[in-house]
Parts: C-alpha cells; sequence; structure tokens
C-alpha cells in the first residue's frame, strides 16, 4: 500500500499539469474544426462563383471590371498581415507584451488596408454600374468576395478586442490561447485569399 | 496490485505525451525562420501567377494559363497550412489533419460536383429551353 501511495503522489501532480493543459488543446481543436466548417461555406461559394462566374447578361466581364494592380497590392497587404501577426505570435511566447501589441496592431492597419481598398473596389463597381444586382456574374463575385472581407472585418473587431484584453490583463495563458486561436483565423482567411485572387481575379481576366 | 502497476505507467506516459502538446501547441512549432520561410515562398508563389496573366504570356492557351495558375494556388495553400498554420501529422493527435483531409474531400466534391453537373445542365437544357421560346413567340 505504502508503495502505491508513493506511485500515486507524482500521479496527482502530473494529473495537476495534464488538466491545466487540456482545456488548450481542446480550444484550439475545436476552433479548428470550426474553420474547416467555415472552409465549406466558401466551398460552396466558390462553387456558386464557378457555375455563375461567365454569366454576364450583357454586362461587364471581369477582364473589363477587375484591375489587377489593385487586387496585387491587395494581396501583398494581407500576406504580410500573415506575417506580422507570425512576429507577434513569436513575441507572445518569449512574454513580450509591449512587442505582441505592437506586430499586433500593424497587422490590424494592413487589414483595415485591406478592407479600405476592398471597400473602394466595391464602390466603384457600384459607381459604373457593375453592382451584385447586374448579372449573376457580379451577384456571385459580390457573395463571395463579400463574404471573405466581412470575415477579416470581424477578424479586426476581435484583434482590437484581444488588444485591449491584453493591454489590461497581459499575457496570461487566456489571452494566449485567444490570440493562437484569431492566429489560425487570421492564416485561415490568407489560405481563402489565395483561392479568390487565383479562382476570381486571375482567372476571370483570362479570355 | 498488478493493474495498479500497470496503470501507473501508462498514466505517467500518456501525461507526457499531454504536456509535449501542450507545448507544442503553443511555443516550439513558431519559429522565425518557419515565418519568413513560407512568407518568401509564398511571395514568390503569388508574384508568379500574376505576373503570368498580367504579361500575358500564356494569354493563347487560355486554359493552360487556368491551369498552372492554380496548381501555384494549390502549392501556395500546402504552403500556409504548414508554415503559418503548423499543420503536420501530430498536432492534436493527428485529429486536426484528419478533419482537415475529410474538410478536403467535402471541398472537392462540392466544387468538382457543382461545376460538372450545372455544366452538362447548361449544354443539354439550352437547346430545347430556345426551342420553347421558339414555340412561345407568336
Amino acid at each position: 500500500m505504502p508503495l502505491t501511495d508513493g506511485a500515486r503522489a507524482p500521479g496527482k501532480l502530473r494529473f495537476y499539469l495534464t488538466s491545466e493543459h487540456h482545456p488548450e488543446n481542446g480550444t484550439l481543436l475545436g476552433f479548428w474544426l470550426y474553420l474547416m466548417s467555415d472552409c465549406l461555406i466558401f466551398a460552396c461559394l466558390f462553387a456558386v462563383y464557378g457555375v455563375l462566374g461567365r454569366n454576364y447578361a450583357d454586362g461587364p466581364t471581369g477582364a473589363q471590371i477587375f484591375e489587377l494592380p489593385t487586387v496585387a497590392i491587395n494581396t501583398s497587404l494581407l500576406l504580410l498581415s500573415s506575417i506580422t501577426y507570425g512576429f507577434s505570435v513569436l513575441e507572445m511566447q518569449r512574454d513580450r507584451k509591449r512587442a505582441t501589441l505592437v506586430w499586433l496592431g500593424i497587422t490590424g492597419l494592413l487589414g483595415a488596408g485591406f478592407i479600405g481598398l476592398e471597400l473602394h473596389e466595391f464602390a466603384h463597381l457600384i459607381a459604373i454600374g457593375a453592382g451584385p444586382q447586374r448579372s449573376a456574374f457580379l451577384s456571385s463575385f459580390f457573395t463571395l468576395v463579400g463574404t471573405h472581407g466581412l470575415h477579416v472585418t470581424f477578424g479586426i473587431i476581435w484583434l482590437i478586442t484581444l488588444m485591449v484584453q491584453t493591454g489590461k490583463l497581459g499575457l496570461t495563458p487566456e489571452n494566449k490561447r485567444r490570440l493562437m486561436c484569431l492566429s489560425m483565423f487570421w492564416h485561415f482567411l490568407d489560405v481563402v485569399w489565395v483561392g479568390v485572387f487565383t479562382f476570381v481575379y486571375l482567372m476571370g481576366v483570362l479570355p | 496490485m498488478s493493474t495498479h502497476t500497470d496503470l501507473i505507467p501508462q498514466d505517467g506516459h500518456a501525461d507526457g505525451h499531454d504536456d509535449h502538446h501542450g507545448h507544442d501547441a503553443g511555443a516550439s512549432h513558431s519559429t522565425l525562420k518557419g515565418y519568413l520561410t513560407g512568407f518568401v515562398l509564398s511571395v514568390v508563389l503569388t508574384a508568379i501567377p500574376f505576373w503570368i496573366v498580367m504579361s500575358g504570356g500564356l494569354q493563347h492557351t487560355s486554359s493552360m494559363t487556368a491551369l498552372v495558375i492554380l496548381v501555384f494556388a494549390a502549392v501556395q495553400i500546402v504552403v500556409h497550412m504548414i508554415y503559418f498554420l503548423h499543420m503536420n501529422a501530430k498536432s492534436e493527435g493527428g485529429w486536426n489533419l484528419l478533419a482537415l483531409i475529410f474538410t478536403i474531400v467535402l471541398v472537392v466534391i462540392t466544387l468538382s460536383g457543382s461545376i460538372w453537373v450545372m455544366y452538362h445542365l447548361n449544354h443539354n437544357m439550352m437547346p430545347s429551353m430556345m426551342e420553347q421560346q421558339i414555340k412561345n413567340m407568336p
């Protein structure tokens, strides 16, 4: 009996560590599953665009309305924001609160620049009469790109919330877990954008 | 008694395993080198398709260009998965990868299935629809 007791004591200690780590693993896996379901939403929107993307209804075609230099700037903004978020995670791992917040701020600004350019593009399209109601092509285009833009917008809101929380409470384990979830969300949006600029913009201007 | 002695080492092993994972999820996966590698690869894999389309290099073979830039996109998505999302066979005990593979299967079925079915639907319906319109015209 004393032998088992002696063996149990470190066992209990380890068990405590397990319960300390387990929620973190569960959250990240759960968040990954959410991202996968989000992926299915985008798959449906991509499928709709794939089916309707050439139904112009005598309206403007992709080659006429897409401005690839703008899209290239947008793509580089989002890609840069991905790497700055990565830098923020690296600083978070070293427990440097200030540097983490600075990189998060830069990420947010790059994201805001992306959204700003996209809204500018949308406003321009609507102004020249190429709004979502013009043709099936434009309906599916606005739905797909708009849904992605909405995701980025909510990502920025989440990012500001986490900056405030981290600023007030510091890099607690909870905040680190939240920042890791947002990291996955942010990088996931960049993955979706790779599909968008390839499938919608680049393939849209091909004859 | 024997079950006890059997259980305790197993517990210890499982705990060590979990502890390792907790460490992986937060700390050891993300490195500066990893992020920079992913970033440089992504820039190259983005610049090439943009250059191909904007310079009109393969313009005379449209479907060939589309195929090439789709391949570039697929490679870049894999790069993002590995270097930014830290995807590997071990994260979360393999469940991440399993969920990803399942999702990819669904995405491929959704995309290729929709485009395939709707293409054939358009192909087969159009003439009869036009015939109907002609019948209804007078």
